[in-house]
């Protein structure tokens, strides 16, 4: 079973659709011992990272987010669940986990796309991820595919922990972490294909992992 | 880099389309979460649905749609018709849509637009603008009208000006319909559309007009537009979505092409 991290700053439901519709067994949840057993934990957010972290704080679940990945739970991250794995964002100046070195950064206005015209920010639709570190999670995708992102901030961390980018003005890290400790700026869950794809090697490398222990 | 999306949009009478779509063999399907799933199938890159549904109690047959429909597709959609409140969004968003689209709602309370972006985030706003070109005025400097009511009813509201207040607002995104346009396969009213998307910094979605796959390059390379809706042009046959995405990238424009 995958746990879906349950706080009100996250799109459970949207991920809980697409993994029933993998027919991979999941719960929404925020208890602690249900996380404790679970296989791994999806770790989704939407809206102000200053939000979402005091949510974690006060929920009491930053700490047992912490405590699964210290015991190597494996863990995806998705768009601000992604930025708040590193240790700062300057969106409301917020002290984020801290669990992968690095900060967010935002999208500057100023900078232009490949026609010389100014980048719309939020950085909102389809676009490309080029792989820097092949990783079971993006395993036997097509180079080709799209991936849809909606995000004013990006994830910036230190530079052995970026796995792939995505080129909006100028090129920004779009997939970091280390194996088993995963995050996506943009939507697997709505991602179509190639999206559902990335999902099903989180779950399955969930199982793998198990076994393995 | 960021891909221009093709949006079909599906109108909705009590949890039915209103006209069926024809897929390959022709056959008429007037379901639509089928016609959702058949162009999820197909790469569209968003989906729109509006609900004309007349009375509130067929509220529920269509919400009961938003939520098979985001059971099946894996891509964003957006829901607008008769949205009207922060709990009528609300009811949508929690149903399994991506975005809510106000259109009339908006120009008579603004405020629903950052009351819903305050609670939903300005990604998941969507502001419907229904414009007409009429005589420059003092009123309409830009020679572009806001009505509403399906074009009957005029607001003496610049389109332009209105643009930039729902950015202002909070709106995540615009979507921008020629009632001059619309109907008439012509293509898109470039003018108008070039002169929003230049102006505000949201994206953009051109609509009405689209008779051929070039009117949806012109909207996004002449227009500048982020997007380009769709519907008869995809409903009745005449072209499917990955042929219409072949031909965009055929003249440079960047789609998804992989899905």
């Amino acid at each position: 079973m995958l746990a879906i991290l349950d706080y009100k700053a996250g799109n459970q439901t949207s991920v809980k659709r697409a993994l029933d519709h993998l027919g991979i067994d999941n719960r929404i949840t925020a208890d602690p011992e249900t996380i404790e057993g679970s296989l791994g934990i999806i770790f989704p957010g939407v809206g102000a990272a200053g939000q979402a972290m005091s949510e974690l704080l006060t929920s009491g679940l930053a700490d047992v987010l912490k405590a699964q990945i210290w015991k190597e739970k494996p863990l995806l991250g998705i768009c601000v669940g992604c930025q708040i794995l590193l240790d700062y964002s300057p969106e409301n100046d917020t002290r984020t986990l801290g669990v992968v070195p690095g900060e967010c950064a935002i999208f500057n206005p100023g900078w232009t796309d490949e026609d010389g015209v100014p980048i719309r920010v939020p950085h909102m639709g389809w676009n490309q991820i080029e792989i820097v570190h092949e990783t079971p999670l993006l395993a036997g995708l097509d180079p080709a595919a799209s991936f849809y992102f909606v995000h004013s901030y990006f994830p910036v961390p230190a530079d052995e922990y970026v796995i792939a980018t995505t080129t909006y003005g100028r090129p920004f890290c779009s997939v970091h972490g280390r194996e088993g400790l995963w995050a996506t700026q943009f939507h697997p869950e709505k991602s179509g294909r190639p999206g559902l794809k990335i999902l099903k090697n989180f779950a399955d490398y969930c199982r793998e992992a198990s076994r393995a222990q | 880099m960021l891909s221009k999306r093709i949006i079909p949009c599906l109108d909705v009478r009590d949890g039915r389309l209103t006209k069926g779509v024809k897929f390959a063999g022709n056959v008429d399907i007037g379901d639509p979460v089928e016609s959702a799933r058949m162009y999820y199938e197909q790469g569209a890159d968003e989906i729109v649905f509006y609900d004309i549904t007349a009375s509130h109690e067929d509220r529920k047959i269509f919400l009961d749609v938003v939520e098979r429909v985001a059971s099946q597709i894996f891509i964003p959609f957006s829901v607008g018709g008769g949205i009207a409140t922060v709990a009528d969004m609300r009811a949508v968003l929690l149903a399994g849509a991506e975005k809510v689209s106000v259109n009339s709602a908006a120009v008579k309370n603004p405020d629903i637009v950052s009351l819903g972006a305050a609670q939903f985030g300005s990604q998941s706003i969507v502001v419907g603008m229904d414009v007409k070109k009429v005589p420059v005025s003092e009123a309409v400097p830009s020679g572009y009208e806001i009505v509403i009511h399906g074009g009957r009813k005029a607001m003496g509201l610049d389109a332009l000006e209105w643009a930039l207040t729902v950015e202002s607002l909070g709106a995540g995104e615009i979507c921008l319909n020629s009632i001059d346009a619309d109907g008439t396969k012509d293509g898109y009213e470039l003018t108008l559309t070039r002169l929003i998307s230049e102006k505000v910094h949201i994206p953009v979605i051109a609509s009405g007009g689209a008779g051929n796959p070039q009117h949806m390059v012109e909207a996004v390379t002449e227009g500048k537009a982020s997007a380009a809706l769709i519907a008869s042009i995809v409903h009745y046959g005449q072209y499917t979505v990955p042929q219409i995405k072949d031909y965009m990238a055929g003249k440079g424009v960047p789609v998804r092409g992989v899905w």
